[in-house]
């Protein structure tokens, strides 16, 4: 942040506060005391945005503030992502987008235009678990659940990125191939927390699911 | 999270000079770090520039024989770039060593570099901060200041800078390329990019208002071992206590950068002269002018006992 960017906030927020003090509401109060280059106040802003999830095209208009976790869960009835921390620690939002894991609580749904998003509901159903949603249940990698469909969508992700070539924090030599060891999937899915302590129950879905697709 | 306007950027010029027409408007990227802030309302700004269909999304090759790297190139991309796994391997190390899985999917180039600090005093807004409100204070003087920085800190600022990649970047000389909005383009060197805190800490790095980065380019491979060894609460998914980033040749010189130390990657180049005569000699110069407190003395230490394991490793 630039100071001559705050000055020029500053002034804009004057100016703003000024000519629309009517309207200004409660939150000003919060805005005042923060301290963050204050925008000039601006009313929610609604955006159009259409992308893929689970196969299907889903077209929307949200807020530009709405996250793509919100967008999926409160907007598209896809409550399988959980809001966890909301800050990306705990990866219990985890989702992929084009075949990636990322946080979905940390992008806004408007920056996915045309993307293709899967979460845990496109994976498996009940009546067709996804391999991985079949090994969690099999080597019980959960306890309370809350964090399973992070887990599973991440551990899905995580055989893919090792066959990609990815190196990890442990992989021992950078130009070879990495392999699925414990050690691997541990460092791997340190994105992604379990209060209940599952941790070595979903080590050993994930290597029984690498097993088999080796 | 404050209501603001959002658009797509059609070349970077346009997005930078597009960012200097509007008065507390932002480039939005990977948005890991910034999204979290506007949660937190740390960052609020009014009007969000999304530079993530400009391109600058591949790593090619210079005619000096070096890399470039595009700024939006991603976290997990650039590590997993088989010439940068096979002539910048401490790069390709920082980059694993840092954050998770699904940030390094979503996390840039760029915006690795111009990541704020973890300093908890700039996360919690009912504390002072010459960062966040320029003039209020350092809560973090006198506080809890484990994490926190032990050289290059001031009476403003003693916060430290929490990249991992920025730091093997620096000790392979990388170059920052940039466009300011009147199209003109300029390189900032790693050494000048990121400042140190002095009485202005919210200017964290070289950057002018609307000035985008657009590409990081590195020399021509230097070879040596080059190794990034990371110290840190938990094995994984934290952040540095003291991280070292080194290149070491087989006759025992080398260069070497510490994280987790200072406001920037902290690098000082007349102290490798004393890579030869081992960590101890290097760390003294390294560090000389260190003032850390009672809680993070142990980083002098750390970082000079975790530069001889580096030096261990690099001579087999």
């Amino acid at each position: 942040m630039n100071p001559d960017d705050l000055e020029l906030s500053r002034r804009g927020l004057l100016a703003v506060a000024t000519a629309t003090a009517s309207t200004l509401s409660l939150s000003e109060t919060a805005m005042a005391q923060g301290s963050a280059p204050a925008a000039a106040q601006v009313a929610p802003t609604l955006s159009k945005v259409s992308f893929r999830v689970n196969g299907a095209v889903r077209e929307m208009e949200v807020d530009t503030r709405t996250t793509l976790l919100d967008a999926l869960r409160e907007h598209l009835q896809l409550t399988g992502s959980k809001k966890g921390c909301d800050h990306g620690q705990c990866g219990a939002c985890t989702v992929m987008v084009d075949g990636r894991r990322v946080y979905s609580c940390l992008t806004l749904a408007v920056m996915h235009e045309g993307d293709a998003v899967t979460t845990i509901e496109g994976l498996g159903t009940p009546e067709n678990l996804h391999a991985m949603q079949a090994a969690f249940v099999k080597h019980d990698g959960y306890q309370c659940g809350y964090c399973t469909p992070g887990q599973i969508c991440a551990s899905v992700a995580v055989l893919q990125e090792i066959r990609a070539g990815v190196p990890s924090h442990v992989t021992a030599n950078l130009n070879e191939t990495p392999q699925v060891t414990a050690d691997e999937i541990r460092e791997r899915m340190s994105g992604n927390i379990c209060r209940c302590g599952a941790y070595s129950n979903i080590v050993e879905a994930i290597t029984e699911v690498a097993g088999r697709q080796a | 999270m404050k209501p603001f306007t959002y658009e797509r950027a059609a070349s970077p010029a346009e997005a930078a000079a597009a960012v200097s027409r509007r008065p507390g408007a932002k480039f939005i990227a990977g948005g890991t770090n910034l999204l979290d802030l506007m949660k937190l309302q740390i960052e609020a700004p009014g009007h969000l520039i999304d530079v993530n269909g400009l391109g600058l999304d591949t790593i090619e090759e210079t005619p000096e024989g070096g890399l470039r790297i595009g700024a939006l190139v991603r976290n997990t991309d650039l590590a997993a770039d088989r010439r940068v796994r096979r002539d910048y391997g401490v790069l390709s190390r920082a980059i694993s060593a840092g954050a998770s899985g699904q940030i390094r999917n979503k996390a840039t180039t760029a915006g690795n570099l111009l990541q704020r600090t973890r300093c908890p005093y700039f996360y919690d807004t009912n504390m002072a901060c010459n960062k966040r409100r320029p003039g209020s204070g350092c809560a973090a003087i006198g506080g809890y200041t484990r994490q926190l920085a032990v050289i290059g800190t001031s009476e403003a600022c003693i916060a430290t800078h929490p990249s991992d990649m920025a730091v093997g970047m620096r000790v392979l000389d990388a170059v920052v390329e940039t466009v300011k909005p009147d199209a003109t383009t300029r390189r900032i060197p790693m050494a000048e990019f990121h400042r140190l805190p002095g009485e202005t800490p919210e200017r964290e790095t070289a950057l002018e208002a609307g000035e985008l980065i657009t590409a990081v380019t590195l020399p021509k491979p230097v070879g040596g071992a080059q190794i990034y060894r990371k110290v840190r609460d938990r094995a994984s998914y934290a952040f540095a206590l003291v991280s070292v980033a080194a290149v070491i040749q087989r006759d025992g010189t080398g260069a070497v950068a510490l994280g987790g130390v200072a406001h920037k990657p902290w690098r000082v180049e007349a102290a490798e002269t004393e890579m030869p005569r081992g960590a101890k000699a290097v760390t003294e110069r390294l560090l000389d002018g260190a003032r850390p407190t009672h809680e993070n003395a142990f980083k002098v230490r750390l970082a000079e006992r975790t530069l001889a394991s580096a030096m261990a490793e690099a001579r087999g």
